[in-house]
């Protein structure tokens, strides 16, 4: 049962989630270079946790590199975060998506011709 | 981090029954702590005890490094709002509130009377005539407006309405991060509080079972569904936490699984599911393994 404004997913720990919600926002502009990230207890207030673990999720980007602290203000983004993060994105998506793709392509019986075709596509379709 | 409470090999007998099982803790400063168990595991006598109401058979407690019985700067330091306060016969809310600055030196008024809009609460009823939610939302107006460094709830919301717990939740969460303080919850709402506590405390049949960050219970557990035969097979070898069958179909419970274990899970064609923290208390203090039908 979870609780509205919360985005949760029970398996994993919930400061690892708010670092990542972070690192969407940043990957998506929401969130641009040098600009300040909402503080510990505002993402606290809204995700309805702990502000401790709130503070761990940022801290984990911290200590990446990707947030710093401005003393007496609050965190920042960092510059070159976003490339970085989109650099290791891409490093994982094989692994995250191709290889499940391929997995479930072979089971159905769809040859690596047929799957190349429906890629092109969607690309057709997203121009 | 300093310790607010340290608890060694502490136990309370009754007559017959022990209801505190020399069980031994600490707590840490400017955490929020859920005391979570079953009707009767002694999460209540655990919280008089450490609030001086219910003597120790044996043991030690200290909280801000003193006892806590009779000690008047230990006790307004501590907040106790429990389920049953009793009130004079005479008293309305606006009385309550009035008097609490006497107990509580961090008191205070202005965030009181935010709360006593929030939660609506009539300030000039008799206490007698208020209802069971209404009850209650004095109780959590007071733990939340005295600021005491050590505050218990102790199943504060009986009759409380999902909005006014939501709007507790939020008030609890907006001034703790203004006002750091140690705050024991204990409840049987888990699910609705699981994402507010940083540390855990289950306690059955007297005895803590579990002591443990949050963070660390997430995904400590994982059920695993599927063919009977394929889910024993992935299973065997692990300490299983609960088992349920049905036909063919088995819902097994066990520890964390690695990435690798998950992917070889799933290519076995196995369902995986995380298990909230409040399934797992109910199977670590249910009893245990049912079966629907005879193991063969």
């Amino acid at each position: 049962m979870n609780q509205p404004g919360v985005v949760v997913d029970e398996s994993r720990p919930i400061f690892v989630q708010i670092a990542e919600l972070i690192e969407i926002d940043i990957i998506s502009g929401g969130l641009p270079e040098e600009t300040q990230v909402p503080s510990t207890n505002e993402f606290a207030a809204f995700h309805r946790i702990n502000p401790a673990t709130a503070g761990k999720g940022v801290n984990l980007l911290v200590d990446e590199g990707i947030l710093y602290k401005k003393r007496g203000i609050g965190m920042f983004v960092a510059t070159g975060a976003r490339d970085r993060l989109i650099g290791q994105r891409r490093q994982r998506f094989e692994n995250d998506y191709v290889g499940p793709l391929v997995a479930e392509a072979d089971k159905l019986g769809i040859t690596r011709a047929q799957l190349a075709e429906m890629i092109r596509r969607e690309e057709g379709s997203a121009e | 981090m300093s310790a607010v409470v340290e608890v060694k090999d502490l136990s309370k007998n009754y007559r017959t029954v022990t209801a505190v099982d020399e069980v031994s803790f600490t707590v840490e400063e400017n955490t929020i702590y859920g005391l979570l168990g079953r009707n009767g595991a002694g999460k209540t006598t655990l919280m008089q005890l450490l609030t001086g109401q219910e003597f120790a058979s044996s043991g030690e407690i200290r909280v801000f490094g003193e006892s806590p019985v009779e000690n008047a700067g230990v006790l307004e330091r501590t907040s106790f709002i429990k389920e049953s306060q009793k009130y004079p016969d005479d008293f309305q809310p606006k009385h309550v509130f009035a008097s609490a600055p006497w107990f509580f030196p961090e008191w205070d008024a202005e965030f009181a009377e935010r709360l006593i809009a929030d939660f609506r609460v009539p300030l000039k009823r008799r206490i007698k005539k208020l209802s069971r939610g209404q009850l209650s939302s004095i109780g959590v107006i007071v733990g939340l407006a005295s600021r005491a460094p050590l505050t218990f709830f102790d199943e504060p919301y009986l009759g409380l309405d999902a909005v006014a717990r939501q709007i507790f939740y939020d008030r609890l969460l907006e001034d703790y991060a203004e006002h750091p303080r140690t705050v024991i919850l204990s409840t049987h709402l888990i699910d609705e509080v699981s994402n507010l506590l940083e540390h855990v405390l289950v306690i059955d049949e007297g005895r803590i079972i579990v002591d443990q960050a949050a963070e660390e219970l997430r995904g400590s557990a994982t059920t695993i569904v599927g063919t009977r035969a394929g889910v024993d097979s992935f299973v065997a070898g692990r300490e299983v936490l609960h088992r349920d069958h049905i036909g063919g179909l088995a819902s097994v419970t066990v520890g964390r699984l690695d990435p690798l274990e998950r992917q070889e899970a799933a290519e076995l064609g196995l369902e995986l599911s995380p298990v909230s923290l409040q399934q797992l208390i109910v199977q670590k203090t249910n009893v245990p393994a049912k079966e629907f039908e005879v193991k063969s």
